[in-house]
């Protein structure tokens, strides 16, 4: 198919006795988006916060437009052209819109003092918002003043708006209402549409993300227990599989 | 434009400035200073404003320091101790030979150091701030009467640096104001307040956000002990000596009850400058006033804990009812 844009190899992570991660692999090419499903507590996040540089792995090795890479930083992920939607939606509830959108990627005034253009980012932050059609009364409005859609809405346009060539997406649509979530999904398959972005979405919703993702990867207790095309699977039959991992996992 | 409209925008200003956290006490402030100047013909003279303002200057630039701290959910309780600990380190450097300025530097340094040192324990080592720093508190009270070996040292310098250090009635005051400007930039205006924010309201967020939510904090340590060390030295410069008990837990808190009073939440992501400012104003006034008064010292000190009481209670009620406004 084309070219790939993102893979990781055998990521195993432990937070103390907690295997959150038993060797999962994956893989998404540019154009593509691919869905991860699976149970509370299956280690999606954790993949996630790995591939964002937020965690280290314990073992195993990612590539980034295959060449390997060590994300030791979120910053060094993000130069890499990956950005997150986070399952928290890593807001700051007592700043503004307009700060939380540019949160750590300040826009500045030109000269030596380097002092934030507030004017600036509230101007890009009103059109970035415009451009997804949400409906925010002003950019100024503190984020902890905001539905729980609109929270997520922002974090979805802050990913969104800084150009990234990978996007990750934990639960983008959790707290939203059908219009917000419609938003949402247009604006993500108008990104699908331009055929040079790898996108990962976790979601809970099986019908859902097999509609508006190219293939999906089942995730149960920290490992990868199934995976395809979307178009050759069914929720009916994705669902069944967890079941009888279920099955097992309690017998075994 | 129509006179409503210029009006409606006038209201409309005045609402604004008085949904800011510091209106308040702004508010208070100056009901403050014009009770005291009808209760006391002498509260408004040259000799009694350069009394205030020595009473306002070291808890304002002490609060400036902490009010970053407390923002990003931290304390510095041995600040009081760094105060008297730096016109001594400055005082043997120069006796070591290094000239005044280079010797003020040093002191600023150490003043720092120990802030590095707070910072490394508290970050590296995982123990809340308020516990370091109190630690901290003993361990630099005893360094600094060891380097004194508890006797009261003497500020070097010429005439000039000595006035503009401080000696100078308005120095001090002019030195705070700066400060005051300085940090009220840093805050607002560059990433280095708005990260200080970010990790305080939400440090998870902040990391995930890609912030060094550490080095924020680090630097804020540094940053309110090289304060309280500048703080010192401009009261050495100010007095002409420096006893080694100098400053001590009380500015300390005269520069946290500033900062509260001011409008920083005490539970971290918000907090302003110019309100610490004013909130120091005001305990100035408090203090300054009654003692024109001729209170008795020991009313004195109730009358001022029920006023910083007080003062911190309608603040913080009155962010809720802002709160509740919007
Ligand atoms: N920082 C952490 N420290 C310790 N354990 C953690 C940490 N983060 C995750 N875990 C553990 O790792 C496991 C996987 O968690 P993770 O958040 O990745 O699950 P998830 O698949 O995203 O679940 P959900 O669908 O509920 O969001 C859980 O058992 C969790 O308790
Ligand atoms: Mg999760």
């Amino acid at each position: 198919m084309s070219t790939e844009a993102l893979r990781a190899e055998r990521i195993v992570k432990t937070f103390g006795h907690v295997t959150a991660l038993a060797g999962v692999s994956m893989h998404v090419a540019r154009g593509e988006m691919l869905g991860i499903l699976g149970d509370n507590g299956a280690g999606k996040s954790t993949l996630m916060k790995i591939l964002t540089g937020f965690h280290q792995p314990s073992s195993g090795q990612v590539f980034v437009n295959g060449a390997p890479v060590t994300l030791a930083s979120v910053d060094r992920a993000r130069a890499l052209g990956i950005e997150c939607v986070y399952q928290d939606l890593a807001l700051i509830n007592g700043l503004s819109i307009y700060h939380n959108l540019f949160l750590n990627r300040e826009l500045l005034r030109p000269g030596p003092f380097r002092l934030l253009d507030h004017r600036a980012m509230r101007e890009r932050a009103r059109a970035a918002l415009a451009d997804i059609g949400v409906n925010i009364p002003s950019v100024d409005l503190e984020v902890g003043q905001l539905s729980g859609g609109q929270r997520q809405a922002i974090a979805v346009a802050r990913a969104v708006a800084s150009d990234a060539r990978i996007l990750l997406l934990d639960e983008p649509l959790a707290a939203m209402g059908a219009r917000e979530a419609g938003l949402i999904i247009d604006l993500i398959e108008r990104l699908k549409s331009r055929g040079d972005i790898a996108i990962v979405m976790i979601a809970h919703n099986y019908a859902q993300t097999l509609e508006i993702c190219d293939r999906v990867m089942l995730m149960q207790h920290g490992e990868v227990t199934y995976e395809s095309r979307a178009a050759e699977t069914s929720a009916a039959e994705l669902l069944e599989i967890v079941r009888r991992e279920y099955r097992a996992a309690r017998a075994g | 434009m129509s006179a409503a409209a210029t009006a409606g925008g006038l209201r409309g200003r005045l609402r604004e400035f008085l949904l800011r956290p510091e209106a308040s006490v702004i508010v208070v402030a100056v009901v403050l200073v014009i009770y005291f100047q009808f209760a006391n013909v002498n509260f408004l003279t040259n000799a009694n404003l350069q009394t205030l303002s020595q009473f306002i200057a070291t808890p304002v630039i002490i609060a400036c320091g902490e009010i970053m701290l407390l923002i990003c959910r931290e304390i510095d309780l041995s600040v009081g101790q760094v105060f008297a600990l730096a016109p001594f380190v400055m005082e043997r450097a120069h006796d070591w030979g290094l000239p005044v300025p280079l010797a003020m530097a040093v002191a600023l340094a150490v003043s720092g150091g120990v802030g590095f040192v707070i910072g490394l324990i508290t970050l590296r080592l995982r123990v809340p701030s308020f516990i370091t720093t109190l630690g901290m508190l003993f361990l630099i009270t005893g360094l600094t009467l060891t380097i004194s070996r508890g006797f009261p040292a003497d500020t070097p310098g010429g005439k000039l640096l000595t006035n503009l250090m401080g000696n100078w009635g308005y120095a001090e005051i002019c030195w705070a104001f700066a400060v005051v400007a300085l940090m009220h930039i840093v805050l607002r205006h560059t990433r280095w307040g708005l990260h200080t924010i970010a990790t305080g309201g939400n440090a998870i967020a902040a990391a995930e956000a890609g912030i060094d939510i550490d080095r924020i904090r680090m630097g804020n340590f540094i940053l309110t002990s090289t304060l309280g060390g500048f703080a010192g030295l401009l009261e050495a410069f100010r007095i002409g000596s420096t006893d080694p008990l100098a400053g001590g837990s009380n500015i300390m808190f005269l520069g946290v009850a500033s900062g509260v009073i001011g409008g920083t939440a005490i539970a971290g992501g918000a907090g302003t400058i110019i309100g610490g400012l004013v909130g120091g104003i005001v305990l100035g006034v408090l203090q300054d006033g009654f003692t024109l008064q001729g209170i008795n010292a020991f009313t004195f000190d109730i009358i001022i804990g029920a006023a910083i009481l007080l003062a911190m209670v309608a603040n913080i009620h009155l962010a809720r009812l802002r709160g509740g406004a919007r």
